[in-house]
């Protein structure tokens, strides 16, 4: 401490007081994340763009072939029927996730008992989802004698062989991921806690029924939060993996093979890495395209109460 | 009017319960499944309760595989989710302490650029990553599924960032005024006060780490590596004699700590899960 003292107003500095300073400090916290960025993240990417353009198998040195795997891609009819059956996934699964979250957030929110209890209940399949075990006993239950089809046969439809069929395949995984809505029921049910109870006071005042309170109050307040919602369910779904590989393998004929699969398969089962990379830079862009769509689009349906 | 009002209450319990029942069948499906036969769980019975208590299942499946039992593959999970827990919960308040109470030039770009590795999708850098990973020979080692997260995670900053913002600045400034300095500041004021954002983040971080399986399929090739999740996978991978039975005995253990968690940090994941996603 008397150093610094002695020091002030003079050129050099104490090492103390150098590495007190706001930029210094700054940096030196910073630190982790900005040699992980570089070294987990910048280079990785920067690498794995110039993956794309070789063909690369890990054993012999990575030899440069142009634009050649991203031609390969168009005529490749497994990728672009996995991207086909990614959208598909996409499209219904995040939308009908969002909309279990948000009416279980709604009806969850009540002054009742037992609420809280009840959201945990609704929270454990999204808890426990994401496992290795869940997806062995979803396969389970969609198997030609499992209990989904016992339960068909019991209300008197016929069984349906889920897993065996290219058109039935994708509706046990997307049912999968409706399932865990846990995460945006959560979210949502922060959001409406935070609305402020003079709203619906105003709007009772002026005799609004509940439709009008919920399509023109409650919905406006959390489009913030359903627009927050839909970005990051959007890329998880795009991101889709582990169901498909542990119950569907992609198969049948294809109708599950998710992108992220596809290439989970050429890179580490047939290490054609210079394709595989090429390909997740596609699954990057179809990211970015959408996020960007629905950023874009936000504009005209998300309101923000300071603005 | 009142029994009106009574009559919706029971109602919306009633329906409430009920869906919550067809939600979490699944799961208690899994738990009896445990208990079962194989001939009962293969002929998709509904019951939750077993016809003969098969404990048996438990004993069968912790054998495990090629005389590696389940022993180890718990203690290769455990020695990842806590290490990697460890990692994730020191980086991410070191940066997120940064980025929120210290101002210096170039904090806005790191924030952006924090952000959005967010929305990168894991794909796209697993494959570099592995190359790199594989160059330095440590692919087959449990390095390249813990040493990122000593570089921090962008969830996870943002969620102690959120929290940081509740606590007063004045006490920071207090302290330098008491002789503290950025460093002390951040290991006597602002570290412990961030608690509950640091449980937080070690539940999340634990669970993720726990359920992960795609890094510990890529990375790990020998069975005495394997974590639950890539030995849960082999019961699936030796299709025709598959033991459901001890599968889902085995499964249901797998879930056991998530779920003791879940029971003992409720409010805490809830709480975390809701802050992460608020101001998005």
């Amino acid at each position: 401490m008397k150093n610094i003292a002695v020091n002030k107003g003079k050129k050099p500095k104490s090492l103390s007081q150098f590495m007190d300073n706001e930029t210094v400090a700054g940096y030196v916290f910073a630190l982790p994340f900005i040699v992980g960025f570089l070294f987990l993240m910048a280079a990785p990417m920067a690498l794995s763009f110039y993956y794309s353009f070789t063909e690369f198998d890990m054993l012999s040195t990575p030899t440069w072939v142009g634009l050649d795997n991203y031609v390969r891609m168009m005529n490749d009819r497994r990728f672009t029927g996995s991207v086909r059956v990614t959208f598909r996934f996409v499209f219904l699964s995040v939308p009908v996730r969002l909309v279990f979250g948000l009416m279980l957030a709604y009806v969850l929110t009540r002054k009742a008992a037992g609420v809280h209890f009840y959201r945990s209940v609704y929270y454990l399949p999204t808890l426990i989802g994401g496992s290795i075990a869940v997806a062995l006993v979803w396969g389970q239950l969609f198997q030609r004698q499992g209990v989904v089809n016992v339960l068909f046969n019991a209300v008197g439809l016929e069984g349906v062989n889920w897993f065996g069929n290219p058109n039935t395949a994708l509706y046990p995984l997307i049912l999968m991921s409706v399932w865990q809505f846990g995460s945006s029921m959560l979210i949502f049910a922060a959001g409406l806690k935070d609305i402020p109870e003079t709203y619906y006071e105003a709007a009772e005042i002026d005799g609004a029924n509940k439709w009008h309170v919920f399509f023109r109050i409650t919905l406006p307040c959390l489009s913030p939060i359903i627009l927050y919602n839909l970005v990051m369910q959007t890329i998880a779904a795009f991101m889709t993996f582990t169901q498909a590989f542990i119950i569907t393998g992609g198969g049948p004929a294809n109708a599950t093979n998710f992108l992220a699969l596809y290439i989970y398969n050429h890179a580490f089962n047939w290490f054609n890495m210079g394709y595989a990379s090429a390909m997740s830079w596609v699954l990057l862009m179809m990211v970015a395209v959408s996020t960007a769509i629905i950023l874009k689009t936000s504009k005209k349906w998300t309101f923000y109460a300071n603005e | 009017m009142l029994k009106m009002k009574q009559f919706y209450k029971f109602l919306y319990h009633f329906l409430v319960i009920f869906f919550g029942f067809v939600m979490v069948y699944p799961v208690l499906w899994m738990v009896s499944g445990a208990l079962k036969t194989n001939v009962e769980i293969a002929a998709g019975s509904l019951t939750l309760i077993p016809r003969y208590w098969m404990w048996e299942n438990f004993v069968n499946g912790w054998r495990g595989f090629a005389g590696i039992t389940f022993s180890t593959f718990f203690i290769n999970s455990l020695y990842l989710s806590i290490f990697s827990t460890i990692g994730i919960v020191l980086s991410c308040a070191l940066v997120a302490y940064s980025l929120s109470r210290i101002r210096f030039r170039g904090r806005k770009v790191i924030f952006t650029l924090m952000m959005s590795t967010m929305m990168i999708p894991a794909q796209v850098i697993l494959i570099p990553q592995f190359i790199i990973f594989h160059r330095l020979r440590l692919v087959g080692t449990f390095v390249p599924l813990i040493l990122p997260a000593f570089f921090g995670s962008a969830f996870f900053i943002f969620l102690m960032m959120q929290f940081m913002a509740s606590i007063p600045k004045e006490l920071d400034e207090a302290a330098i005024v008491d002789g503290c300095n950025k460093y002390t500041v951040f290991t006597r004021i602002v570290f412990p006060l961030l608690k509950p954002a640091l449980v937080t983040t070690a539940i999340i971080q634990f669970y993720w780490a726990w359920d992960n399986f795609l890094g510990p399929l890529i990375y790990l090739n020998n069975p005495q590596q394997f974590t639950v999740s890539l030995a849960l996978r082999m019961f699936a991978d030796t299709a025709s004699v598959t033991d459901f039975g001890a599968m889902f005995a085995m499964s249901t253990l797998s879930l056991v700590p998530v779920f003791v968690m879940f029971l003992i940090f409720n409010k805490q994941l809830v709480e975390g899960i809701s802050t992460i996603g608020l101001k998005g």
